[in-house]
């Protein structure tokens, strides 16, 4: 006969264990939560490893000018430049920045589409991050007529 | 359980354009309800494809990315036939993988 006392103990373990199983794959994929929490563009490129960004030609940010809803935005990041690590995409009024981060590998071209909430008009940003730390961006400002984040 | 993804596969030339839609509320924690508390963050984190059972794409999700998601990517030397599949998780721990064939 198991006791109560028992079966709790028991329990507890299970509980453990499966925490244990559900961080596993956590420490497989870290999330970037620094890059998240990030308030800022600058504190986004710290956070990523990267350097002071650049505006380049060869990275294209899809965005619309006036955004009527800002809770569905289509925003869309892509790139012609080689040897690309990470492609986001950023909305710097935003409460928290970063909105996406893509790993670019050899089986998948950079060039992502998304649809994200925007707070209120602010600059976007579509951020190419290189092998070796380098930030290159497009950047579009987009009007927002309704604020996306609700309250 | 979530609801399933609806996901399309379609190939063209070397390359096989893939879009998804995800079914989930995507809180951002920002946001107040009639009493004046905080709803907390509910959102998915963590998004992977693999074709053919290797994986081919990671992307990490902030709380901004909208409600009921959209993704669209390019997975190079996708043919009709081959198997994709799509896996979420999110900030607490919730996971869903669904499967479509390229066409």
């Amino acid at each position: 006969m198991i006791s109560r006392r028992q079966a709790v103990k028991n329990s507890a373990a299970v509980t453990g264990m499966l925490l244990a199983a559900g961080l596993l794959p956590q420490t497989v994929f870290a999330y970037n939560k620094a890059g998240f929490d990030a308030k800022t563009v600058a504190d986004v490129m710290k956070a990523m490893g990267a350097g002071a960004p650049t505006e380049s030609k060869d990275v294209t940010l899809t965005a619309p000018d006036i955004a009527e809803n800002g809770a569905v935005v289509p925003l869309g990041a892509a790139t012609s430049l080689a040897n690309v690590k990470h492609m986001l995409i950023l909305v710097e009024k935003n409460p928290n920045t970063m909105v996406a981060s893509f790993e670019v590998s050899d089986a998948v071209e950079p060039n992502f589409l998304t649809r994200a909430k925007l707070g209120q008009t602010s600059d976007v940003y579509a951020v190419a991050i290189t092998a070796d730390g380098k930030a290159l961006y497009a950047k579009k400002e987009v009007k927002v007529t309704l604020g996306g984040c609700g309250g | 359980m979530p609801d399933p993804m609806r996901i399309r596969a379609q190939a063209s030339g070397d390359k096989a354009t893939v879009r998804v839609l995800m079914s989930h509320e995507m809180e951002t924690g920002q946001r107040k309800d009639a009493n004046g508390q905080v709803i907390p963050a509910w959102f998915i984190q963590d998004v992977t494809a693999s074709l053919n059972g290797k994986q081919v794409f990671h992307a990490e999700w902030g709380p901004a990315v909208s409600k009921n998601p959209f993704l669209q990517f390019n997975v190079k030397g996708a043919k009709a036939g081959d198997k994709l599949s799509v896996t979420w998780k999110d900030n607490r721990g919730e996971t869903r993988t669904d499967e479509a064939t390229v066409s």
